[in-house]
């Protein structure tokens, strides 16, 4: 629940319609802040560097501001509907997308008492609200009856069903060695968790569950639909895909759907493999992580999306066979012996 | 705190505050679900028929959670929504018929859907009437993951494993069908 809240209780009680104003506030920014630094860091510079040119650098400082002047544009751009779409549809589909990427943000603590809501479900929650966002993808797809958009919808469909698999699973392991579903009792136990018996930087359980942090981290490179993954937006192919006939504001907001999404999947990365809002040296259950909570989670989350983005502007495009057989052949046995392993091991020890 | 541990707080049956919000979004939820599942079956778009059972879905989950059974709701959405809609509307979108609207709907087969749908009816509503009519909620708190874990695996490990190795029956039975070579 953001720093404000974690003090604000202390000191007065809020009324439920005021807790939700902030709650909806801070909600609000904890989705569009690390969206925005993603895109302008690296979609907008790092990939630049990589291809040895500079990137915006008009726009404000080192083209800080660019992102403004980008959300100008589209918002005066005029919002073209087909004349055969069907229009109800058409125009719901990217707020179906956003409602899963506002509710996926809500499970992930940013302090010992900085969090939306304490769910006993927690991880399995976000999971669950992550896959809302593939009927908004076909709705897209079919709702512009155009046949790159279809073909793109039902590639995506059939991407993200494949790829939810290891992404449930490679969370297994993780769940099983700190025994818990809920998201701020898995950060403390990585928090006080021990090495052998050394508990100098807790146990973060990247060390532990590093297969399941690489499946974990193939998987959401698929659910985002970046390359090497990105068939079905594939502008080569299939003209975006499910994107092909939106303009203005609906694109605006699936491309800001898609870069909140890649920040909070990195947030769940870092939560759960990075230790979340916790770093050594600091007890986890001082006040002080509710005030430095959010910068530090902030930071691991720029970690987490630079590998993803690395990964994104670095491999080329798979195909579709290979795609398939990657989940299926791959992904899913690897994190099945990893949740074998991790159940045995955690009986042993 | 979270809602759920403020419901738990108080008397679920008894505290006034809980139970005339419980009310108020169990009437929101009921009535949508109703318009919805009215809308789903006599819309002649099967696509949007579809997309109506997604909202009727997540009603259910709604009112599971309204329930305190928070980790069915959750599953709800994971099974039902994630992934049985989304192959719903896969294997819709492959057909034809989902451009348009489709009459292929004859009077003969509305005859006998209706017919199942009143049986349906009256045997659900005579099995529910006969076990729950004098039940009341429980009075504890929610219940919790590793309860519900506790008893799936100890309790009722027989159904549970009689029933995956009935799933997997199905699926191999699924895919020799479906094979041609």
């Amino acid at each position: 629940m953001g720093p404000v809240m974690g003090t604000l209780t202390l000191a007065v009680e809020l009324a439920w319609w005021q807790q939700t104003g902030i709650r909806a506030v801070v909600g609000l920014l904890a989705v569009l802040l690390p969206a925005g630094t993603l895109v302008y860091l690296f979609l907008f510079k790092m990939m630049s560097f990589m291809q040895s040119r500079l990137g915006p650098m008009e726009a404000g400082p080192f083209g800080s501001l660019q992102l403004l002047a980008e959300v100008g544009k589209f918002l005066q751009k005029e919002d073209i509907i087909p004349e055969k779409a069907d229009r109800i549809v058409f125009k719901a589909a990217p707020f179906v997308v956003l409602i899963s990427t506002f509710l996926l943000v809500l499970v992930i603590p940013a302090g010992p008492d900085a969090w939306f809501i304490d769910v006993d479900t927690g991880i399995f929650l976000a999971l669950a609200v992550s896959s809302i966002s593939v009927i908004g993808i076909l709705m897209a797809g079919w709702a512009s009856s155009s046949k790159y958009s279809l073909l793109g919808g039902l590639r995506a469909a059939g991407q993200l069903v494949a790829y939810e698999l290891p992404l449930v699973l490679a969370v297994m392991g993780v769940v099983i060695q700190a025994g818990t579903l809920n998201v701020q009792e898995i950060v403390m136990a990585q928090a006080t968790g021990e090495i052998f018996g050394w508990g100098g930087i807790g146990n973060p359980f990247i060390i532990t569950q590093f297969l399941g942090f690489a499946i974990f981290l193939v998987a959401v490179q698929a659910e985002l639909t970046q390359p090497p993954f990105d068939m079905p937006v594939a502008e080569s192919e299939i003209v975006t895909g499910y994107l092909t006939e939106y303009t203005g504001l609906r694109f605006l907001l699936f491309f800001i759907g898609e870069f909140a999404t890649a920040g909070i999947f990195s947030a769940l990365a870092a939560t759960l493999f990075l230790g979340g809002w916790y770093v050594p040296g600091i007890d986890p259950t001082s006040d002080l992580f509710n005030v430095i909570g959010p910068a530090i989670l902030l930071g691991k989350v720029i970690l987490v999306a630079f590998l993803i983005f690395w990964f994104r502007f670095t491999y080329p495009r798979f195909r579709e066979d290979q795609l398939q057989q990657l989940a299926w052949k791959v992904l899913i046995p690897l994190s099945l012996a990893n949740i074998v392993l991790t159940g045995i091991l955690k009986v042993v020890f | 705190m979270s809602m759920l541990a403020a419901v738990a707080d108080m008397d679920r049956l008894t505290s006034g505050e809980a139970l005339v919000a419980q009310n108020v979004a169990f009437a929101v939820m009921a009535i949508t679900m109703i318009a919805s599942a009215l809308r789903m079956v006599t819309t002649r778009n099967v696509v949007h028929a579809a997309l109506y059972l997604v909202i009727v879905l997540s009603g259910v989950a709604g009112i599971f959670i309204l329930l305190g059974a928070e980790f069915v709701g959750v599953t709800q959405v994971m099974v039902y929504i994630g992934a049985i809609v989304v192959l719903f509307l896969f294997g819709i979108m492959l057909t034809k018929g989902s451009f348009g609207e489709d009459d292929g709907v004859s009077g003969e087969r509305r005859l006998m859907a209706g017919l199942v749908g009143l049986l349906v009816f009256g045997v659900m509503t005579a099995a529910l009437v006969d076990s729950f009519a004098d039940a009341e909620l429980a009075r504890e708190a929610p219940s919790t993951t590793a309860e519900i874990a506790d008893s799936i695996f100890s309790a009722y490990i027989v159904p549970f494993e009689a029933v995956s190795v009935l799933l997997l029956a199905a699926l191999i039975g699924a895919i020799v069908v479906a094979r041609r070579d």
